[in-house]
């Protein structure tokens, strides 16, 4: 039985499984994990917990990575 | 014959109106750029926004020389992902990476990106990761920055531990607050961002050096934005600034490899022109040719 939820990711919404981790959220986005920073919910969230947050309905994902600039 | 009136008019010293401010201390070995807890061979800080490919991007910031590359936090790119990462072009044990806060109008904004994008480079072990390019813009005509909103950004940060190198209008007084504020340099504009206008009040440059170096020599002025060529380069360093941060004006270039290379040569020549400490100004001719031995006759 998959439960689906809404959260909000880079600005759009998005249908997710609930209890997905944030980790998993980036392997179904194909993002390499090591060229970002991740803020959930307006906090930066830390390396280690992207296999174990769990992410909730609602809530706000901001991935975020370096790209050129001046 | 009557002795022609000679007319000598007293030579107008013109070196305290235009000699480059001997700030530094008089030492002339061409030595490293030293910013916080870094030192940099190179005193050119390059970005590596709008190049027309990361391929070019890349070749261009290896012929500058440069060993430090500002970078923006943007975010990553979802549904129309186009190839490889930048980190894939810019080698972050290679280079010492510079995150800005470049789009940010408010104080908030500034340092909630500062803290994502060190967030990043302490991921990647590189030691850009406390540094902050600091930007906080009053107006997206002229990109000029907020000087109260930039105040407070820098206050915020500096306390947050980071080094912050400020991006800032050429306004001395503006300058001195955030130096006084603890920001490790203050980057004064040569004119806005992009413009390729170069350096277009010398004068406020020279009062921003003065002051922020009054006793404090080592303190790193680097002029930010507004470079268009080469001469821009030199011209910046011949001023006394500690170093030079461009972008556009390589990736605008015609030949952005080529720019590139003659900006690196610009700031080694600009660099060692300033510390050779350059001949006065005069108003009026001194003959570089001896006068005693000569053998034509002149008018009087």
């Amino acid at each position: 039985m998959s439960n689906l939820i809404n959260i909000i990711f880079n600005g759009h919404d998005r249908q997710i499984e609930a209890g997905m981790t944030v980790e998993q959220l980036l392997k179904d986005a194909a993002i390499n994990g090591r060229f970002v920073a991740i803020e959930l919910n307006g906090e930066i969230l830390p390396r280690d917990q992207r296999n174990q947050r769990a992410i909730q309905a609602r809530d706000v994902i901001e991935v975020v990575t370096l790209v050129g600039g001046g | 014959m009557a002795e022609p009136t000679q007319c000598i008019a007293k030579d107008v010293d013109m070196s305290e109106s235009w000699s480059a401010v001997d700030t530094a201390s008089k030492q002339t070995a061409n030595l490293p750029l030293k910013v916080g807890k870094y030192s940099l061979e190179s005193r050119l800080i390059v970005g590596s926004g709008r190049f027309d490919t990361p391929e070019l991007m890349r070749d261009s910031l290896a012929a500058s020389g440069s060993q430090c590359v500002t970078v923006a936090v943007r975010r990553e790119r979802l549904y129309d992902r186009q190839g490889k990462n930048l980190l894939e072009y810019i080698d972050p044990d290679k280079y010492l990476l510079l995150p800005n806060t470049a789009g940010c109008y408010n104080a908030a904004d500034a340092v909630r990106v500062a803290k994502l994008g060190r967030e990043i480079l302490r991921s990647l072990e590189n030691p850009g990761a406390d540094w902050v390019k600091l930007e906080v813009l009053g107006d997206s005509k002229t990109l000029l920055p907020d000087p109260i909103a930039t105040v407070e950004a820098c206050k915020m940060l500096v306390d947050d531990g980071f080094q912050v190198l400020v991006y800032s209008s050429d306004d001395p007084i503006v300058a001195r607050r955030l130096k006084d504020i603890g920001a490790t340099s203050v980057m004064p504009a040569g004119s806005p961002i992009g413009s390729g206008q170069g350096i277009l009040n010398p004068n406020n440059l020279r009062i921003i050096l003065e002051s922020l170096k009054a006793d404090d020599p080592d303190y790193p002025v680097i002029i930010d934005a507004g470079v268009g060529t080469a001469s821009d380069v030199a011209v910046a360093f011949e001023l006394g600034a500690d170093g030079v941060l461009l972008n556009s004006a390589i990736a605008y270039a015609r030949h952005p490899i080529l720019m590139a290379e003659a900006m690196k040569f610009a700031a080694i020549s600009g660099r060692k022109a300033y510390l050779a400490g350059r001949m006065p100004k005069r108003l009026y001719a001194q003959a570089s040719s001896p006068e005693a031995g000569i053998i034509t006759s002149r008018p009087w």
